[in-house]
């Protein structure tokens, strides 16, 4: 198979690792379909503001504000000259056939390769008082000032880990709205024994610390250590509680929150299409197994970006056009190694410097496990973490699906995005078991949320009505 | 009372749009998602369906499914990733017979 022009492959996601992935495949005389279900080219992290809105990419992007720009220029470059399907949904994999549902309903896309360049979302952890009006993931707070020119209240807290909290309080205090406090639970006390792994991700280290200065001096309190107890409030939130770095508590008075614990790949198109999942004890999750280059251990199966792994807009660039190299190699087409080999030294790079993120900022699990019986774990069917527990412990189910069956917990609208991995830390944490002992859950499909017209019109079931043909595996 | 969640601190000069929450019209602008429109007049959006209080979407970006609102005309819209339009009919509340 060396004709580049007969190859069909599928891309779903246009941000920084999809358009790379395309623009690579698209040099190589292979014109790939892209399926992105934003209306706009970007992801999340270069996401485009809606026509007809005026601030400038400096604004929207800060220091990155010229990667940015290249992105959409390439991209907007070659779009007219492939198969681009933005407000499209990748609902389903079955086989080599993609199943999606857009603007003009529903169809399938037969491929040969498929790159999974599905991007991330804001890893949660339940508190008391989350599900209150007011309270928003961390990454969403930025999308609300970055796509629709919001703050997503007037007294604004930002609480979790991760570097995200300090650039999303410097662009909120930047843009004229009240930061009150950024609350982070990392101490960031052994940030100089990491500065060596630090400084592998080049300037981004010394900007970090230019927010977290900018902020202090611009008046925001900016708090380490802290242990978040609850958020505070009847029909909205009013306050934040916590216990400081030195131990005593406080309480911030708010009317909005920005919540996240660093970020977690969407990895539900990865696990319908069949691959392996490998647990990492780092990130405490389970990941595709991926080789260096983005191969899966499914056959024509290619991951890139932050939807592999968490490892940052700059890495997921470099690792689209790498695993689209990778692919065009396996289909028998000729591509420069030394490229790849350069590629690859800048991802080498780029990961001891994640690796040092995060060490620097660890998920505290610990605050998963102290949350009381009465939080609710799961959002979309309300099962707390007490009925979590129940059916740990005394229903003795030591496997995460098994606890789903039996509870409800992760079978709601969102798929466990937000639950699954603090299910697995209740379980485990309840048995006195090593996380990777609780299992997996497995996904399905929808993925998202159909409209129930679509469904009939495409024959949605079409897949699940033959039992005698598995869909993987 | 209902007060806004949202607030506005960019891009404030737009075509402005109306649209309507059980009959209630509520001022936009054009490309205002549906959750920004409503969230800027108010800081509820729904209610959870197992009675464990009030919502108002989560992630805002398509993830959490936490912001599905109804249509006056039959159906649910996702209000973070839909975008609100003249006209726009929604019901807060949908009585089952």
């Amino acid at each position: 198979m060396t004709e580049g022009g007969s190859l069909r492959v599928l891309i779903v996601g246009a941000g920084p690792a999809g358009v790379r992935a395309a623009e690579t495949l698209l040099k190589h005389g292979v014109k790939p379909t892209v399926v992105d279900e934003a209306p706009r080219h970007g992801g999340q992290i270069y996401r485009q503001q809606p026509d007809g809105f005026k601030r400038p990419p400096r604004t929207l992007y800060g220091f990155e504000a010229h990667k940015a720009t290249r992105l959409h220029q390439a991209f907007d470059s070659l779009k007219e000259r492939i198969d681009y399907r933005p407000n499209t949904l990748v609902w389903n994999l079955w086989r080599n056939v993609a199943h999606v549902a857009g603007p003009k309903g529903t169809d399938e896309i037969p491929f040969d390769a498929l790159v999974l360049a599905t991007g991330a979302m804001d890893r949660i952890i339940p508190l008391p008082g989350w599900t209150l009006p007011g309270v928003y993931s961390l990454a969403g707070s930025q999308v609300a000032l970055k796509y629709q020119g919001c703050a997503i209240g007037q007294k604004v807290v930002f609480c979790g880990t991760g570097p995200l909290l300090y650039l999303v309080a410097y662009q909120y205090k930047h843009a004229g709205a009240e930061v009150v406090a950024v609350c982070d639970t990392a101490r960031l006390s052994h940030a100089a024994y990491l500065m060596p792994g630090l400084l592998a991700g080049g300037s981004t280290i010394f900007k970090g610390m230019w927010y977290a200065a900018w902020l202090k001096l611009h008046g925001v309190k900016v708090l380490n250590g802290v242990t978040p107890l609850r958020f505070e409030g009847t029909d909205r939130v009013n306050a934040l509680r916590l216990i400081t770095g030195r131990g005593g508590e406080k309480t911030l008075a708010c009317d909005a929150v920005g919540h996240g614990y660093t970020l977690k790949p969407e990895t539900q198109l990865a696990d319908l299409a069949g691959v392996n999942f490998g647990f990492d004890t780092m990130t405490r999750l389970w990941l595709p197994a991926i080789d260096e280059y983005g191969r899966s251990t499914v056959e024509g199966v290619y991951l890139a970006g932050d939807g592999a792994s968490i490892a940052g807009a700059d890495a997921a660039e470099l690792r689209g056009e790498l695993a689209a190299l990778a692919l065009l190699k396996d289909h028998g087409m000729a591509v420069p190694n030394a490229r790849m080999v350069a590629l690859m030294r800048k991802l080498g790079r780029l990961s001891r410097f994640r690796e040092a993120l995060d060490r620097l900022f660890p998920v505290p699990a610990t605050d998963v496990h102290a949350i009381n019986d009465e939080v609710v774990v799961c959002r979309c069917e309300a099962i707390t973490a007490g009925e979590i527990r129940h059916a740990a412990h005394e229903l003795d189910a030591g496997e995460v699906n098994r606890v789903k069956a039996l509870t409800r917990a992760g079978m709601g609208r969102c798929q466990a995005r937000l639950c699954g991995a603090n299910i697995a830390e209740l379980v485990a944490h309840a048995r006195a078991v090593p996380l990777e002992a609780v299992g997996r859950l497995r996904g399905q499909a929808p993925i998202k949320p159909l409209p129930i017209a679509l469904t009939r019109k495409a024959d949605a079931l079409w897949a699940l009505n033959r039992p005698d043909e598995p869909w993987s595996g | 009372m209902t007060e806004s969640q949202f607030h506005r601190v960019a891009e404030r000069e737009r075509p402005s749009l109306t649209l309507y929450l059980d009959g209630q019209a509520i001022e936009a602008r054009r490309g205002d998602t549906v959750l920004t429109a409503l969230l800027l007049a108010r800081h509820v959006i729904r209610e959870s369906e197992f009675g464990d209080g009030p919502r108002a979407g989560f992630c805002l970006m398509g993830a959490c499914q936490d912001c599905w609102v109804f249509l006056d005309a039959g159906g649910r819209i996702r209000a973070c990733t839909t975008m609100a339009e003249e006209g726009l009919r929604l019901v807060s509340k949908v009585s089952v017979p």
